[in-house]
This record gives C-alpha cells, sequence and structure tokens, in this order.
C-alpha cells in the first residue's frame, strides 16, 4: 500500500446524504476479477445525466470529494473504494460513512475523513464559490486546511501509522503468527469444521 | 460488571492485544462467494501465501448465477469468468464448494445455516454485508471487505477494533399478519440508516423469543441497513433444536459440550449497553418503504409522507429526490401503489418458511393480470423441499415463476432485473436507486405483503384480500 502522509488538491462537492455502494459502482461491474479498471462504473447511474457534478468541467481534476452524512452505506463492496481510487480520489471528506466502506477505505489506502456537518457545508460553499480552491489533508497533524482556516479531523492512532507507514495489515498480523498457532491448539473440540463435507 | 453476549464473544476469540491497537480476533468461520474473493486469491499468489485454514472455510456461488436453465453454460461471460474463478481458486487452495447444480447450493447465508456450521459463539465473517444474518445463532457475525477477505484467508484472523453495544428491546406480542421483516423495517426506520453506525446491536425481549430462527435470521439480517455491521440474538432452545440433527451439528458426545458453552451466551443481568432502543410489538403493523433507503419505511396502511414532514434539511430533501426517483405523489395512500414485479426470496426472506407463509395467502388464487411474480429460493436443498411439499406447485399454479436458487433480484447481477421505470414489491434487503436493476423502483416488504400485493396488484396486506 502506498503511504499516505499528505495531500493538496481540488475537490467535487456532492451535495447528498446516504450516498450507498450500490451508487457509488453498481452491481453490473463487480463481475471484473481485477482491482483495477472501475473508473468507468464510478456513480455510474448518475453521471448519465450531463449536469451531475461529477461530468461539470471545472470538476474535472478534483481529488478529494466532499459528500454529505452516511457515505458508502450498504453493501460491503470494496470495489467502491476502488472505483473511488481509480478515478483518482485520494480522500472523501463526510460527516459520517458506512462501517464497512470505512473499514475498507482505510485498509486500502483512501482516506476518509470525518468533519461536522457544518464543515461540510462550509466547504461545499467555497469550493462551488471557486472550483480551484486547494484543500489540503495533512494526516500528519490530522488538520484540514483551506481557504485559510484550520479545521481538525480525528483518526486514531493505530490506523494513522499504519496508513504514514503504507503497511500491508497481513504482514502486522503475520508477526503474531505464534499467537494464532497457540490459540488454535485451545479451540474446543466442538467447534465446527467445513472438512470433511457432510451432508 | 457484567458482560454482553457480543463481549463474551469477542473474548473468547481475542488472540492478540496491545495498548493503543485493534484486538486480533480469531475467525472460526470463513464463508466465500464469487463476487468479493478473486482479488483476495490473486493477492495470496502474489505473496506466495496459502489458506491458512481451509477446514474453516466455505464458499458458494449465489450473486451472479442465472435462475434459469442452470444445466446449460452461464451466457454472461463476464459472469461466467467470475464464477469459473471461483472454481479455479477453490481447486487450488483447497476449498470446499457447492457449484451451480449442487444440492447445497445457495445464497451464502442460507447454505451455512442449513449445513449446521453456524453455531453459538462463534466469529463468522464473509465478503457479504449481510453476514449479519448468522447472528441469530448468538454469533459475531459480520461482513468484510476483499482485503479483510485476503488477511482471514492467509491468517485466519482479523484485527477489529472494539464496537459499541446497542440493546434493541421488542416487547410484547405481534399481531396475526405482522412478520419479523416488519419488526427490522420499523427498527429502521425509527433509527435511521445511520443509527447503528459502530454499534453490535443485540435483538432482546419477549417478541424476539417468540420469533423462530428462521425469522430472527431475517431481524438480524437487516442489522447492516440500520448501519450496525453486526447484529445478533442469544442462542435457547429455539436454536439449539435448529442445530440438532443438521450434517455438521456437533456428534454425540461432543454435542453436550457444545450446548454446556451455548447456554452460557447472555448478556449478564448488569452487563452495560451504551445504547438502548424500545420497540412496542403490540402495535406492530405491516410495514413498506417507500423511498430509496430502507430507513424510508411507514405502515402500510398509511400515505406516502411528504418533504415538509421531516424536521431536517438533510432528510427533506432526500425525501424530496427519493420521491421524485420513486415516481411517487406526496400523501398518496400506499396501498393505491400499483406493483409491476413482486420478488420473493433473498437471504432476508428466502428460506422455506418465507416460502410457506406466502404460499398459504396465495394458494387457490392468481396473480394479478400483467403482473410478474418471481419466487427464488435461497438454496437447491429450499426449493426441494419446497417442492416436496407442493409449494412449487401453488406458486406456478397461481401465475407466478419459480426458479432456482440464488440471490437474483435482490442486486441484479444475474439476468433477473427490473426494467427502468419498473415497480416491484420485493422481500428483500435494499430499496436503493437501480439496485433491482438501472432505474428500477423498490418497495421493501415482508412474504405476506409481497404474496396479498401479487394478487391484488397494488401494494396490500392478507387483510385486504
Amino acid at each position: 500500500m502506498k503511504a499516505f502522509i499528505s495531500h493538496t488538491g481540488t475537490a467535487v462537492p456532492l451535495r447528498r446524504s446516504n450516498v450507498d455502494t450500490d451508487q457509488i459502482i453498481p452491481a453490473q461491474y463487480l463481475k471484473r476479477v481485477t482491482r483495477s479498471g472501475f473508473e468507468d462504473g464510478l456513480f455510474n447511474a448518475w453521471r448519465q445525466d450531463p449536469t451531475f457534478v461529477l461530468n461539470q468541467p471545472q470538476y474535472k481534476s478534483a481529488t478529494i470529494l466532499v459528500a454529505g452524512p452516511d457515505f458508502g452505506t450498504g453493501s460491503s463492496r470494496e470495489h467502491a473504494v476502488w472505483a473511488l481510487q481509480n478515478y483518482g480520489f485520494e480522500v472523501v471528506i463526510s460527516p459520517r460513512y458506512g462501517d464497512i466502506f470505512r473499514n475498507n477505505s482505510l485498509k486500502a489506502g483512501l482516506l476518509t475523513v470525518i468533519v461536522a456537518q457544518a464543515v461540510v457545508e462550509e466547504l461545499w460553499d467555497a469550493i462551488e464559490a471557486n472550483p480551484a480552491l486547494e484543500i489540503a489533508v495533512d494526516l500528519a497533524a490530522r488538520e484540514l486546511r483551506f481557504g485559510g482556516k484550520n479545521v481538525r479531523f480525528d483518526l486514531d492512532d493505530y490506523t494513522r501509522w499504519r496508513l504514514m507507514e503504507g503497511l500491508d495489515d497481513i504482514g502486522l498480523t503475520l508477526r503474531n503468527v505464534d499467537s494464532i498457532a497457540t490459540y488454535e491448539e485451545k479451540r474446543p473440540a466442538f467447534k465446527v469444521k467445513t472438512l470433511p463435507a457432510r451432508s | 460488571m457484567g458482560k454482553t453476549l457480543a463481549q463474551k464473544i469477542w473474548e473468547d476469540h481475542v488472540v492478540h492485544s496491545a495498548p493503543g491497537e485493534p484486538d486480533l480476533l480469531y475467525i472460526d468461520l470463513h464463508l466465500i462467494h464469487e463476487v468479493t474473493s478473486p482479488q483476495a486469491f490473486d493477492g495470496l499468489r502474489l505473496a506466495g501465501r496459502k489458506v491458512r485454514r481451509p477446514d474453516l472455510t466455505i464458499a458458494t456461488e449465489d450473486h451472479n448465477t442465472p435462475t434459469i436453465d442452470i444445466d446449460k453454460p452461464i451466457a454472461d461471460p463476464i459472469s461466467k469468468l467470475q464464477v469459473d474463478t471461483l472454481r479455479k481458486n477453490a481447486a487450488e487452495f483447497g476449498i470446499r464448494l457447492h457449484s451451480l447444480g449442487d444440492i447445497e447450493q445457495g445464497i451464502v447465508h442460507v447454505v451455512g445455516p442449513q449445513l449446521g456450521i453456524t453455531q453459538p459463539g462463534m466469529t463468522i465473517v464473509c465478503g457479504d454485508s449481510h453476514t449479519s444474518t448468522h447472528g441469530a445463532f448468538g454469533a459475531l457475525a459480520f461482513g468484510i471487505g476483499t482485503s479483510e477477505v485476503e488477511h482471514v484467508l492467509a491468517t485466519q484472523t482479523l484485527p477489529q477494533g472494539k464496537p459499541k453495544m446497542m440493546a434493541v428491546n421488542v416487547e410484547g406480542t405481534l399481531r396475526k399478519g405482522v412478520t419479523s421483516k416488519d419488526i427490522i423495517l420499523a427498527l429502521i426506520a425509527k433509527i435511521g440508516t445511520g443509527g447503528g453506525q459502530g454499534y453490535v446491536i443485540e435483538y432482546r425481549g419477549s417478541a424476539i423469543r417468540a420469533l423462530s430462527m428462521e425469522a430472527r435470521m431475517t431481524i438480524c439480517n437487516m442489522s447492516i441497513e440500520a448501519g450496525a455491521r453486526a447484529g445478533l440474538i442469544a442462542p435457547d432452545q429455539v436454536t439449539f433444536d435448529y442445530i440438532k440433527g443438521r450434517p455438521h451439528a456437533p456428534e454425540s458426545g461432543e454435542w453436550e459440550s457444545a450446548v454446556e458453552y451455548w447456554k452460557n451466551l447472555y448478556s449478564d443481568s448488569d452487563a452495560q449497553f451504551d445504547v438502548q432502543v424500545d420497540l412496542d410489538a403490540n402495535t406492530l403493523s405491516p410495514f413498506v418503504t417507500w423511498g430509496t433507503n430502507p430507513g424510508q419505511g411507514v405502515p402500510l396502511d398509511s400515505n406516502i409522507p411528504a418533504p415538509s414532514d421531516f424536521a431536517d434539511e438533510a432528510s427533506r430533501n432526500a425525501a424530496e429526490r427519493a420521491l421524485e426517483y420513486m415516481g411517487l405523489q406526496a400523501h398518496t395512500p400506499l396501498k393505491s401503489v400499483k406493483i409491476d414485479t413482486v420478488f420473493l426470496g433473498s437471504c432476508t426472506n428466502g428460506r422455506i418458511e418465507d416460502l410457506r407463509a406466502a404460499a398459504e395467502v396465495i394458494k387457490g388464487k392468481k396473480i394479478a393480470a400483467g403482473l410478474r411474480m418471481l419466487v427464488v429460493p435461497g438454496s437447491a436443498r429450499v426449493r426441494e423441499q419446497a417442492q416436496r411439499e407442493g409449494l412449487n406447485k401453488v406458486f406456478l399454479d397461481a401465475g407466478a415463476e419459480w426458479r432456482e436458487a440464488g440471490c437474483s433480484m435482490c442486486l441484479g447481477m444475474n439476468p433477473d432485473q427490473l426494467k427502468p421505470g419498473e415497480r416491484s414489491a420485493s422481500t428483500s434487503n435494499r430499496n436503493f436507486e437501480g439496485r433491482q436493476g438501472k432505474g428500477g423502483r423498490t418497495h421493501l416488504v415482508s412474504p405476506l405483503v409481497a404474496a396479498a400485493t401479487a394478487i391484488r396488484g397494488t401494494l396490500s396486506s392478507p387483510d385486504d384480500l
């Protein structure tokens, strides 16, 4: 995973709440067996509308998505995170996320920042007034900076460290492989096994 | 201080714990399907890793699979490639797979319980948000993304931050015609799609205790629609009776020690929940969604709400958008809404009891002229059982289509989809825009409401027949 320390870019104001993962990437796009090439599926239904915010030329090179509350609810599809990344987004800002989406994003290196709804509204207004507005997302300082303002955001130390080091979770876990083996030795005999198959 | 059920299961599965780090949890069962696993297996191959515990892993084909002509090759080449990829990965990594045509094939969350591999006190994960279904057995079960699927394949563990605890207390007695689907739809309408975010929900109370295992699964299934990753119910005699005799139930000799352990799986009387929510079962009535998220639901005998009914601006905007997408007018009685397609199935309501309940309503009647009804059993076993009971004949005689098992129209990854503008009454779990097909409009309902709606052609309950 690529390390994330800070990112500065322009943003897209997505004035919608409850953007579920079916909207981020419809099921028809989930049939692929690769991790890339999902950008064409991103918000596919909404992008049919030429006035949809992602189709507006002033937001073409944006790398930060600013959305309403409950972004990424619904399905566990990590394809939603890949689609955002494949399209070019590095950061999403919203007051609240679906749990599984948030987890997926932080595993895959897409930074999902949580700020108050008032900050989201302020960002929306500021971006619409000036689409070239640069927003700095500083993970080291846990801070957003835009238009002379600084806004703190929370992220637990462990996740922040993992993102800033670009560490692979599996590699981290395998440092504890002895604890896994010890645990397995103590599992009770009645615990179910799928093999050999019974039916 | 006492512990909640979820905390007890959690503590029993901690492999490694360190200050400032998420706990590393052991995973007792990993369920796999074709959509969220190919990239995970690729990751293993790239890193030269193996599956640590194939004997705690099981795969089935469900999301992409067709529900007709299953003896022929899958027509959509991209779906076929994804299913073939699962077959290749399962063979390469030594994972048990139930393929299309196999009697144990079906929706992953129907297959686990029917094989008896879903048991109390387990940690269960799957790359699917409806994994919470298995919580009905008193298991801690939750959906994960593909990165986590790879992590579990490689290590049989997952690092997890501690969730908060929510108790949902449902006291009283459900009236006739009111089901567990109505309980969960009413709860989501009450707390919203973000209400359970960050929590594990434990469903408690006399109305929950009175439910069958399959009805309990319907409730736990939709926990994610309230924002909660997991929902669970303490196991009791109903749970033990359901498991006993199933293929992977503990064998005699081990059964007793298993039950002894399972009987300790309840929240202590002095356990602390972060939040309590109460729901009165006595006053519940059949529920239906009118909008484009599962929280936009009301009793079936009421009118479609107006955006101005909502206090905050975000909800007003969402309601306005939803009404436009759904092609509905505020203040119209829901029972006047005409339906084109009825879908009976999914991991929410595709089990034998759901099919029986709907068949009971439909028996001897015909579905409305011009309406299409798809009946899609949750698994090949459920389908076989229904056929033994003659339920297929009830549906076919009424004019419905009797299909093969799978996820089908719940998410329309296979050819079972709504056309743009087409309106469904669906026993599934999500009414998102385009969920059942681009431009399709979905009303979530119980199997009883689905059946009555199929007969009358407008949203209806069995009392209207």
